[in-house]
């Protein structure tokens, strides 16, 4: 079952765990798609998705067709994303205002979110807004998107700290009690089924048994596991 | 037609203790000369609906730095560090409400309804004291309107009707803001004559703007 190997090619060593994730989830969106990135991790997923893609990027402040940061000095004061930060709108780009965008995302019409995770349990469930006792920034728009969209990707750290992120029942106050599409972190792609979670794939050079010691929840391991195809 | 008024007039409408929606997203969109005037004329105890609360001065941000804010409803103060030790200290009060949720509280008090129902924080501490009301098997959260005193808003573009266009990502909750405010006090960039904003372009019908202010000096 195992196939560790350290002997990872040369494309291979220059993943570092973030791009290991981005480049993984960006194979999850398709052509088509009306997709919204969460900030921070999940917004690296947009610089590894061909050219042409074909799929549309929604910011919730009010924009679809969100492109990239401008060239220094073409920034628009007034085009920015859900982070504060300078962006570009593509052709064929609509602006809305803040109910239409949620409209969007609750109404079923937006087809992914990809977002950060503090932890995900058996059930498939995400808690990635609170910490009780430490900084409480508010839930903005995770709320929604994790009960509206079509399919929800938590991308994140397998670990934190060493301690497991993938536990048997968050201890953290959830996002919503629905249970996301996939789950992609840096060391392995694991997805939420009516029987628990299956481990589908695993990081380059990266053995089962490795994912399961850094994993608190109970994992459900086919025979076999392969190893996530990187661009 | 509205005749347009200076910042500090503006501010002088809105009393101490005074319930005030103010668009906005990361205060990109904020009525940013009204805010000032505000601060200026040291207003205190405002119970502020927005969004989120800026950055610490910046937007609304600078509204929570000068002490003038007693109450939040917003859905994100992460990146208002102050705002944040204001709270554990216990001189400003935060209320978080999801983002969409937010936007449609705001919208029924402005439309006229008694509430929304939303699968949103179903089976989170959004839930807690909430009635649940089950629709086709669904279970939704009746959300209540959120009312207020005044409503300030940024635009790009006014006619002295009171017509409001918006720019791309400025427009975020202002549009909705305006139905919501007993008083709604429109700051746009520029004030064109009546007819050059077009009809189709008019996203905030004139007839919800009370005051129009004064473009900058």
């Amino acid at each position: 079952m195992s196939n560790t190997t350290n002997t990872a090619t040369a494309a291979n060593k220059a993943w570092d765990p973030k791009s290991i994730i981005a480049a993984r989830v960006a194979q999850e969106l398709k052509p088509g798609m009306l997709v919204n990135l969460g900030i921070g991790l999940p917004s690296l997923v947009a610089n590894f998705l061909p050219p042409n893609s074909d799929v549309f990027f929604q910011a919730e402040n009010g924009v679809i067709g969100l492109g990239a940061h401008p060239p220094e000095g073409m920034e628009d004061p007034y085009l920015t994303d859900a982070g504060g930060g300078f962006v570009s709108a593509v052709p064929g780009a609509a602006s809305i205002d803040s109910a239409m965008s949620f409209g969007l995302i609750r109404g079923g019409h937006l087809d992914l979110t990809v977002l950060g995770g503090l932890q995900v349990d058996e059930r498939g469930y995400l808690a990635n807004w609170m910490v009780p006792g430490q900084k409480v920034p508010g839930m903005g728009g995770a709320m929604d998107l994790v009960a509206g969209a079509k399919a929800v990707i938590v991308a994140m750290q397998h670990a934190a700290k060493g301690e497991p992120k993938i536990v048997p029942e968050c201890t953290l106050p959830l996002t919503a009690a629905r249970r996301v599409t996939l789950i992609v972190t840096d060391l392995a792609v694991i997805c939420p089924t009516d029987d628990g979670l299956v481990l589908q794939e695993r990081a380059p050079g990266v053995s089962v048994e490795t994912i399961l010691a850094a994993t608190s929840a109970k994992l459900i391991v086919p025979d076999e596991v392969p190893e996530m195809v990187l661009g | 037609m509205k005749k347009a008024i200076k910042a500090e007039d503006a501010a002088a409408l809105i009393p101490d203790g005074a319930r005030v929606l103010i668009g906005g997203f990361m205060a990109v969109g904020s009525p940013l000369r009204l805010i000032d005037a505000l601060v200026e004329r040291g207003v205190r105890d405002l119970t502020v609906i927005a969004n989120d609360a800026g950055l610490p001065h910046k937007g609304i941000g600078r509204l929570v730095h000068a002490g003038a804010v007693r109450h939040a409803i917003m859905s994100h103060i992460g990146l208002n560090p102050e705002i944040q030790q204001k709270m554990i200290s216990g001189e400003v009060t935060v209320e978080l409400v999801p983002q969409g949720t937010l936007v449609e509280r705001i919208r029924a008090a402005g439309m006229g309804l008694g509430g929304v129902l939303t699968a949103t924080g179903i089976g989170t501490p959004v839930e807690e004291g909430k009635q649940v009301v089950e629709v086709d098997g669904r279970r939704y959260l009746l959300e209540t309107p959120i009312h207020a005193d005044f409503a300030l808003i940024a635009a790009r573009q006014a006619d002295y009707v009171g017509n409001l266009e918006y720019s791309l990502t400025a427009q975020n909750f202002n549009p909705i803001m305006a139905l919501a405010g007993k008083t709604v006090i429109a700051e746009p960039d520029v004030i064109v004559p009546v007819g050059v904003i077009p009809p189709d372009e008019v996203r905030t019908p004139g007839v919800l703007v009370d005051h129009l202010l004064a473009r900058a000096a």
